[in-house]
């Protein structure tokens, strides 16, 4: 069992980020690989791919003789909205002669920007999954990715799912329609600033946001 | 025909009965359901029309593939604002008489979608509906006891007089509006013809 604890934590059978890292940069030295960590108990750690190399970088996955990430088993966004950031640092100040570690609080503002994950899989070699994650610049008008659709197949409605619900558009997507909503459709129902039609009608037991809502659709003497 | 005389009459051995009856009788056990469903309440309608349950015995046994020929639609599942433009078209292309039952939570208030974007809040926004059924999904007997609800009700309606079958009354719309897409809900959001939001009632 433990032995099996251990083959998990690595990512696969042959080499961990770092080294699945090493290797792409090896191949295609411009490309601007991070790895991003994860704090979550899951601990599962994602590869930063710049948006310029990042369809070689997926040609390259897929078609390793080593790696043979052959199947793509899901793609999703995720919205960062703009947020102040804020990170403990510890420092030496030294006050009345005596040297104090003193923590410090940074704020920082993060801006806002959308991100496309990829998990991959490899059905040859059965290992996985190698996370792979592409940002945009902005949540605005600089939200273009390259598709990964040529290099993995079936990405092609999950990219449609996240363009319609998040508004990320993939360049070099072979059909890029919206897939859930209709048409005519303005609204990205995903992203966190999202606001739904308010077409509340009655409900038994408001409470938080629905309260609020529901607040402001019956007369004052019934708010109550 | 006075129902004291009739009873009199039975007495005799003699069966008077009406146009009306006849006509009920003969509407209420030969109710054709629209053979569609949105979602997982349609497993249930299926499950309902198949032996164990068998929804024969109460008149119902021909799904109709086409609307033209149903007379009753049961909307079985969640109704998504895409999808709702159709379920309106289908209805307006049944004949009347026309019946609808509303099958399971989503249909009838949008469910545990209800907090969402992109579920209608109920089909009875947008057309006229008959039976509701709550659960999620209801079980077949439950969409049984909808069907003997609506049976009943079939047996109350009159060909004149107050309660009479809104087919007979040319002012009343056998068709209603299909929503168009809008940029953010349909448009309109409902049919104000057919439903309004709910009076606030004054907490206890």
């Amino acid at each position: 069992m433990a032995a099996a604890r251990a083959d998990q934590s690595r990512l696969t059978n042959v080499d961990t980020l770092e080294q699945i890292k090493d290797r792409i940069t090896h191949v295609l030295p411009g490309a601007r690989l991070e790895i991003v960590a994860n704090e979550s108990p899951s601990a599962q750690r994602s590869l930063l791919v710049d948006n310029e190399h990042a369809v070689a970088i997926a040609t390259f996955l897929r078609d390793d003789a080593e790696l043979q990430l052959d199947y793509c088993s899901n793609a999703t966004g995720v919205d960062w909205p703009e947020a102040v950031v804020k990170t403990k640092i510890k420092k030496m100040v030294v006050t009345d002669g005596v040297e104090k570690e003193v923590e410090e609080t940074l704020e920082t503002l993060r801006s806002g920007y959308l991100e496309s994950v990829y998990h991959l899989y490899s059905m040859a070699k059965k290992h996985g999954p190698v996370i792979l994650r592409l940002r945009t610049e902005n949540r605005v008008d600089k939200n273009h990715l390259p598709s990964l659709t040529p290099v993995w197949r079936s990405c092609e409605y999950q990219e449609r799912e996240i363009f319609d619900l998040f508004g990320i558009v993939f360049d070099g997507h072979p059909d890029l329609r919206r897939i859930l909503m209709w048409d005519g459709f303005a609204d990205f129902p995903m992203r966190k600033d999202y606001v739904d039609p308010d077409d509340f009608e009655y409900e038994p037991t408001p409470h938080d946001d629905v309260l609020e809502r529901a607040k402001s659709h019956y007369p004052p003497e019934v708010k109550a | 025909m006075d129902e004291g005389l009739k009873n009199e009459l039975s007495k005799q051995g003699v069966f008077t009965v009406t146009m009306q009856d006849v006509y009920n009788w003969g509407r209420k056990n030969s109710v054709w359901p629209l053979n569609f469903g949105l979602a997982c309440c349609a497993i249930e309608m299926i499950a309902a029309s198949m032996a164990r349950y068998d929804l024969a015995r109460f008149g119902a046994e021909v799904f109709r593939p086409s609307p033209r020929q149903a007379d009753l639609m049961i909307v079985a599942g969640t109704v998504t604002k895409k999808m709702l433009p159709q379920v309106v078209r289908l209805y307006n292309q049944m004949p009347e008489p026309k019946y609808v039952i509303a099958m399971g939570a989503c249909a009838i208030s949008g469910g545990p979608f209800k907090q969402g974007y992109n579920v209608l809040k109920g089909v009875d926004r947008f057309i006229p509906v008959d039976v509701h059924i709550p659960g999620c999904p209801p079980r077949p007997e439950a969409l049984i006891h909808a069907f003997l609800t609506l049976q009943e009700k079939i047996d109350r309606q009159t060909v004149s007089g107050p309660n009479q079958a809104r087919n007979f009354n040319a002012d009343l719309p056998s068709e209603f509006p299909i929503p168009q897409f809008g940029e953010h809900d349909l448009v309109p959001p409902y049919n104000p013809s057919v439903w309004q939001p709910p009076a606030p009632t004054k907490a206890a």
